[in-house]
């Protein structure tokens, strides 16, 4: 049953890897473009917000296994 | 696994976790799943009455049920007022330009540039949508409250609803055909067609999904993480952790305040943007 604990967390790290990465280069992406066109600040941001948003979701649905894993061990 | 099974073991039943002391991190669930008992704990412990079975469903109120009553509450009363005043005279007071702010930024910023053409119909639901869920999250960051928005049959129920507003608009404004046929994107290989249509079917119910358990998630998150920096100096044992620990909890403490905000911001946003998608399908 130990290694179900073990199974979580290892996949609960790579989750948060996959996920930082995503949001990561999405934000340099968006910080990019702000620089380039200030103008469209908003407009990028509101873009931004829904990609990270996305992005969060499918690490979320990782997290949630990651959770039942554990909570059945 | 079925649904309903993966739903229950999110649904952490009261007496399935017992609080031991050592190291044993129990007590972190026991602080955040749903109970019977309101905890005053320093004062007193409010213990909620079991209610009659009603066609063998228990519906006895819990807290995180407890709590959402008080936000639906505070949401009816503040409105109400804030209408009220408008009614009253046009030149907003302290309070009504509070509210103001945030009502035309859903409306404009929110509902207008991701629904467009057609967007006054679901401006009322929008709206009830961000300040339900925003009161709820702002309840819970508050001692000896709880969030009720960190409880996943709440956030399914509200997941559903839009589900059912995206569905309902969708085929009324496109026509049952119409609505499914523009599903698939146009343009693609007959060969794929099949395919297509499995993973567009698929995406109507995963995206409500995944709005149920990014609100659900965020919110349980951010409350283990607090609980869990408490947690150290407990697991340390000394009391030299207390100021690192502390500081890291009021930022993290901060940075859930602004959680609060962003999450019922993309829960509302990300409903518009479903309404918006099945409304106009030829984008």
């Amino acid at each position: 049953m130990e290694l179900a604990w073990l199974g979580a967390g290892i996949g609960a790290g790579l989750v948060v890897i996959g996920g930082g990465l995503g949001i990561g280069k999405l934000a340099s992406s968006a910080m990019e473009a702000i620089g380039r066109q200030p103008e469209a600040t908003d407009q990028i941001r509101t873009a931004m917000i829904i990609a990270a948003a996305l992005i969060e979701g499918i690490a979320f649905f990782g997290l949630v296994i990651c959770i039942l894993l554990e909570l059945k061990a | 696994m079925p649904v309903s099974k993966i739903v229950d073991s999110l649904i952490i039943p009261a007496d399935s976790v017992q609080t031991t002391s050592g190291n044993d991190s129990s007590w972190i669930l026991h602080h955040i799943m749903d109970s019977r008992e309101l905890d005053f704990e320093p004062f007193f412990t409010i213990h909620i009455p079991q209610f009659p079975l009603i066609f063998g469903i228990d519906l006895t109120p819990t807290k995180h049920v407890v709590f959402m009553w008080l936000s639906a509450l505070l949401v009816l009363f503040i409105f109400t007022i804030v209408a009220r005043k408008y009614r009253k005279s046009l030149i907003p007071s302290r309070l009504a330009n509070f509210f103001e702010v945030l009502i035309i930024f859903v409306k404009d910023d929110i509902a207008r540039s991701t629904i467009g053409k057609g967007y006054e119909r679901f401006v009322p639901y929008l709206l009830t949508l961000f300040f339900f869920i925003l009161f709820g999250n702002f309840l819970g960051l508050l001692p000896w409250s709880s969030t009720f928005t960190s409880n996943i049959g709440m956030t399914g129920t509200l997941a559903i609803c839009t589900f059912f507003t995206v569905q309902f608009n969708g085929i009324r404004q496109n026509g049952l055909f119409g609505y499914f046929k523009g599903l698939i994107p146009p343009g693609i290989p007959v060969l794929l067609l099949p395919l297509m249509a499995i993973v567009e079917l698929l995406g109507l119910f995963t995206k409500p999904f995944a709005l149920a358990i990014r609100l659900f998630a965020n919110m349980v998150a951010g409350h283990t993480v607090i609980l869990g920096m408490i947690g150290l100096i407990f697991f340390m044992g000394t009391i030299f952790v207390a100021p690192i620990s502390i500081i890291f909890v009021l930022f993290i403490y901060l940075l859930e305040i602004l959680v609060a905000l962003i999450q019922a911001y993309i829960f509302t946003i990300l409903s518009a943007l479903f309404i918006g998608m099945a409304l106009h399908q030829e984008h």
